[in-house]
């Protein structure tokens, strides 16, 4: 699968694609791949303040469990509901799935974060 | 062993170990070594072995033995024990004796992990749930705890990690960063001493202030910042009063305070459930459901809460799910919860439980159902208000108001004169303090025993015994009304009316209208349909046959020691003189148990080299715990308080970082060195890193990896040297006995699974035994008990509800040291050796090993690695469900290492099992190459559809590529020993993303 060039990435796996201050945060494909069949997504309410390199919720297949790190701080505004019924679809589009949505309070803290490149080449 | 013609015949040691010396001769050849000493020479490095043979009693003969220990049976006193405090004598139904407690079929299967080949006692398991979630009113239930005091912890701690009411930290109150203030649990007082003890041992390392107070007039003040952020009650309490919770609940919950509720099982039949009260978890024992006290266990702990706590549940919970071909199958969900995956942050180091006993418990709620349940608790009652009644004629105050089954009477003298009839006639009552005696009844009593009471109290009173009339119209009536009110209950299905309101209508129950229980219970076919002896034999017999246990074939699970356990063995566990002791009986009444306790200790000492063992911890993970504990009272008694770090290797069990954590330890992970020993220059930097915080290192030894690592002492001299304990992980004891010990290692404390090692069955998922031994700098700190006196000369608080655990299965392990002595002890760990090397030479050529000494030698187990067929698509778990056509129990699968088997033969197979065990995997290895090649599909084949059911492999069509004789016949022996799995492969994660923990609706069958 392909890692898209509209969106930065983190050493945890996970994927944030700002526009404005909104930035969506997702699982990439190559965790999902190490984790297996997701079966539960734990998710913080909407309105929280999360912290850049601070746990945010966790993700569990069956047999793994592994926590989310927020990719940059700011507060939670919107969480998906659509992923906490059917957590699989973390598995069948992991690029596609926002998991969080936030409004970032320091959009500098992207620069620190891998491009599409920088990421695959932590992969290879 | 046999020294004359005249000796006898029938010895142990030649029964337990599967080889003969025939065959131990083939096998030696196999390896290529010349003897048995030269193979452990190579096996075990010189400088730990034992400088001389085991002192232990001669071995007995098992005639001999059975007899030497039906005379220590009777220095056990059956008094009938009325003293309640959460063990109440019962009645086990003859059917569920014979055909679950002293069955091989439901004794020796493992922990249902691999779910197709354990579909029964996963059904009867989460027949457990369904009952305990109804009978309590909650939403949810888990497959067992250890004992009622642990799950009081459990619920402690559950409602710690889901609480609203936070303590401000010190931060907040003081302006500046730093630890938070104690959280508060509020313990009723008149919750049972035993779980106020447990509670304090798990409480106090997680900075948790237990204060005990009387629940009338409790507050949830903020007091110095920290409000409670629970309360545990009792329900009926500790003396045997039933209070109305509900406002105390209400008032709770308005503050922000979660409620626990202990309870009992049997009065829930009467009385409205804790759960109908607004509870948020609701826990207890199920032991009055037809398991014997046994003096202590083992026994089936249940818990129970709300759907919106489940992720915070300890222990194991059933679920439904389906299998490849879209049938109901069960198995264990939601395990990202537990030990072996979360670590140090999952909810609990539970790890084995109390399988067998909960499907005792839920068979014998099968057999009576709720209306047997009703009138079983109805008939209590009736006779304990009678007995009241009696009492008071005789002038004698019954204090409690409203009460199920116990009493409390007050005398106007000294308890004495009362204590001394009634140990006379044989009876032991509560003395709750020097004028107040409990009476608890149960199951078992009968006008006669209600008779023997009275007479018992008014022979201490100086007064002449009544004739007690039973045939008065008002018990006659409530036991009419009783057996009718059941009756409607169950054939109208809805609560017209109830038991308990009929008892009270007849003028003789003491349960008032706001405390009746109105609500139906077991309500699911399952609980009416196996009431006549013929139908409950056949479902037993039918979960039974589903299941796959050593009466099938060798379960080579490594790590977890599935060897033997002898008949000779487990008969005295069921012998009236040792099953029905009371664990609080006066010690005086138990001298039989106290010499089987003496005799085991010295026994477990001279094994490991300890001066000191405590029987009481009732699981490896409970060893572990009070390990812990001791490790710490130490260090403080040392003004060392602050040490708290504990090294654990990346390879240990789950369950060491769980228990450090409920020590109040951190956990610092040691790394593995590339031949997947303890990485030594790692463990340098570490100790010296932490040198003044350093508490402890956990070490399994030999190695999780199967291997003795060379520089073990060199290892626990380093912790020595920086102040830490040497804490021995005892799993791989079996590799130990008679050749090295802890203590020869350098080990300080450790635990012994009883269960593994020394012969106590699996159970199918426990029971099990954990104590532990200590070196004598250790030994006063050992666990003590509340209500018995037991311990070191320092002891921790109680880690187990009863004194000794589950005392009646340490029979077991007696009877196992006993019936082999020294030499057979040391031959069952030198023929365990044998066995894994023996299945390393011939399988070596089909599957790398991942790790052995440098001359190749591995000790009691050994790891297959599979990693490499991944590529082609083969996994392990595939290769672990091929077994099962195979008709064999699979490996350990991914531990300690992802994507390898590890197989731990044990001594107890012989050399014609472990070649078909060799055989089969050899055939499977054709399996995968045939996948490897191109040459079988990728997702279609015997592999990736195994396991086969009869169902699939017999039926009108038949797509797959392979025959249907290589699904279900793969090799000439299979014909003759075939195991049909029940069901296909299950779907897993369907499982967890459709969490169902009860009864499923039955299952129609289709066309």
């Amino acid at each position: 699968m392909s890692y898209p060039d509209d969106r930065k990435y983190t050493k945890d796996h996970e994927w944030v694609r700002v526009s404005g201050s909104l930035a969506e945060i997702g699982i990439t494909d190559y965790a999902q791949q190490q984790l297996g069949d997701v079966v539960y997504v734990e998710l913080p309410d909407v309105g929280a303040q999360v912290a850049a390199s601070q746990t945010f919720g966790s993700i569990e297949s069956v047999k793994a469990v592994s926590e989310l790190f927020a990719p940059m701080s700011g507060r939670v505004t919107e969480v998906n509901d659509h992923v906490r019924q059917h957590p699989e679809a973390v598995n069948a589009d992991p690029h596609g799935t926002w998991i969080i949505k936030v409004d970032v309070s320091n959009p500098g803290e992207a620069a620190a974060l891998l491009d599409s490149q920088q990421y695959q080449k932590l992969l290879a | 062993m046999p020294e004359s013609y005249l000796d006898a015949n029938d010895w142990f040691a030649p029964r337990h170990v599967g080889s003969s010396a025939d065959e131990r001769e083939a096998m030696l050849e196999t390896i290529g070594v010349p003897s048995l000493d030269a193979l452990i020479d190579e096996v075990i490095p010189a400088s730990i072995r034992l400088s001389r043979p085991l002192t232990l009693p001669s071995p007995e003969s098992e005639h001999q033995y059975l007899r030497r220990l039906t005379r220590v049976a009777r220095r056990n006193k059956t008094f009938r024990s009325y003293i309640g405090l959460g063990y109440h004598d019962t009645i086990t139904p003859s059917v569920i004796l014979r055909m679950v407690f002293e069955n091989p079929g439901w004794y020796t299967p493992y922990t249902p992990y691999q779910a197709e080949i354990a579909q029964g006692r996963l059904e009867s398991l989460l027949n457990f749930q369904t009952m305990v979630s109804d009978l309590t009113g909650m939403e949810v239930a888990n497959a067992s705890l250890l004992d009622e005091a642990t799950a009081a912890a459990e619920a402690m701690t559950l409602l710690h990690r889901v609480r609203t009411n936070k303590p401000q930290t010190t931060a907040a109150l003081n302006g500046r960063s730093g630890e938070s203030a104690p959280s508060v649990f509020l313990v009723s007082d008149r919750s049972f001493p035993q779980t106020i003890d447990v509670l304090r041992a798990r409480a106090e390392p997680l900075d948790i202030d237990v204060r005990v107070a009387p629940i009338d007039g409790m507050t949830f003040d903020v007091a110095d910042g920290a409000p409670p952020f629970g309360v545990l009650l009792q329900y009926p309490d500790e003396v045997g009063l039933v209070q109305d919770l509900r406002p105390f609940i209400d008032r709770a919950h308005e503050a922000g305070v979660l409620v626990a509720v202990g309870t009992d099982l049997l009065s829930l039949a009467l009385l409205t459930p804790p759960g109908e009260m607004g509870a948020d978890v609701v826990f207890g024992n199920s032991q009055r459901f037809g398991v014997p006290l046994g003096y202590g266990g083992p026994h089936a702990a249940f818990f129970a809460t709300r759907t919106a706590h489940v992720r915070q549940m300890p222990g194991r919970i059933i679920g439904v799910s389906i299998d490849a071909h879209g049938h109901t199958a069960y198995r264990m969900a939601l395990a990202t919860r537990e030990q072996h995956i979360r670590r140090e942050r999952a909810t609990s180091n539970i790890c084995t439980a109390q399988a067998l006993l909960a499907n005792m418990a839920a068979m014998y709620g099968l057999y009576h159902g709720p209306d047997g349940l009703r009138a079983i608790a109805g008939r209590i009652h009736v006779l304990a208000a009678i007995l009241e009644r009696e009492l008071g004629k005789l002038g004698l105050r019954q204090r409690n108001a409203c009460y199920f089954d116990t009493l409390q009477v007050e005398l106007a003298n000294d308890v004495g004169a009362l204590r001394q009839q009634a140990l006379e006639a044989g009876i032991n009552f509560r003395y709750i303090d020097d004028r107040t005696v409990g009476i608890a009844l149960n199951e078992t009593v009968d006008t006669t025993d209600i008779q023997d009471i009275v007479n018992v109290f008014a022979g201490a009173l100086g007064k002449p015994a009544p004739d007690i009339d039973f045939t008065r119209p008002d018990a006659v009536a409530a036991t009419v009304v009783a057996a009718t009110v059941a009756g409607s209950l169950q054939a109208s299905g809805e609560a017209r009316g109830t038991v308990a309101g009929g008892l009270q209508a007849s003028g003789i129950g003491r349960i008032p209208a706001s405390l009746h229980r109105s609500t139906l219970f077991m309500t699911h076919p399952v609980f009416g349909t196996h009431r006549s002896e013929t139908e409950m034999m056949r479902y037993i017999r039918h979960l039974e046959r589903k299941d796959l246990g050593l009466d099938t074939s060798m379960i080579p699970l490594g790590s977890c020691t599935m060897k033997l356990n002898s008949a000779t063995e487990m008969l005295p566990v069921t012998w009236e003189h040792f099953s029905r002791m009371h664990p609080f009986a006066p010690v005086e009444q138990a001298e039989g148990y106290a010499e089987i306790f003496r005799d085991l200790e010295a026994a477990l000492c001279e094994i490991t080299g300890f001066a000191a063992v405590s029987l009481q911890p009732n699981s490896g993970a409970q060893g572990e715990f009070a390990g812990l504990m001791v490790i710490r009272a130490y260090h403080r008694s040392c003004g060392e308080e602050h040490r708290d770090v504990v090294l654990i290797p990346a390879s240990a069990h789950g369950t060491n970082p769980a228990s450090a954590a409920m020590a109040g330890m951190r956990v610092v992970v040691v790394a593995s060195a590339a031949d997947g020993s303890v990485d030594v220059a790692d463990l340098q930097r570490n100790t010296a890193e932490h040198r003044d915080r350093l508490a402890c290192l956990m070490i399994t030894y030999p190695s999780t990896h199967g291997v003795f690592e060379d520089d073990i002492r060199t290892i626990c001299d380093i912790v020595h040297e920086h102040g830490g304990q040497v804490y021995m992980d005892g799993a791989n004891m079996n590799a130990q006995v008679g050749l090295t010990s802890p203590a020869s290692i350098g080990a300080d404390v450790c635990h012994l699974n009883l269960h593994k090692t020394f012969a106590i069955p699996h159970g199918g998922g426990g029971p099990g035994m954990g104590p532990i031994g200590a070196a004598t700098h250790l030994a006063p700190f050992l666990p003590g008990h509340p209500l018995v006196r037991t311990g070191g000369s320092h002891a921790t608080h109680a880690v187990s509800a009863a004194p000794w655990g589950s005392a009646s299965i340490l029979l077991i392990s007696h009877g196992y040291i006993r019936l082999l002595g020294a030499e057979g002890i040391t031959s069952a760990t030198t023929h365990a050796i044998l066995g894994a090397n023996y299945v390393k030479a011939r399988l070596e050529p089909y599957y790398s090993v991942l790790y052995a000494r440098a001359n190749g030698r591995v000790a009691h187990e050994l790891i297959f690695d599979l990693r490499r067929f991944k590529s082609a698509g083969i996994e392990e778990m595939d290769v672990a469900k091929r077994l099962m056509d195979y008709g064999f129990h699979a490996p350990t699968v991914s531990f300690p290492v992802a994507g390898t088997l590890m197989v731990e033969p044990t001594e107890s197979e012989d050399k014609a099992e472990l070649d078909r065990f060799c055989d089969a995997m050899i055939q499977i290895r054709r399996e995968i190459d045939e996948v490897v090649s191109g040459r079988a599909d990728r997702n279609d084949n015997p592999l990736k559809n195994a396991p086969h059911t009869a169902q699939a492999v017999s039926a009108s069509e038949w797509t797959h590529p392979y025959s249907r004789e290589q699904a279900a016949f793969p090799l000439p022996f299979v014909r003759e020993k075939k195991f049909w799995p029940p069901v296909g492969r299950i779907d897993n994660p369907y499982g967890d993303r459709h969490l169902f923990c009860s009864c499923p609706a039955i299952e129609t069958p289709v066309g």
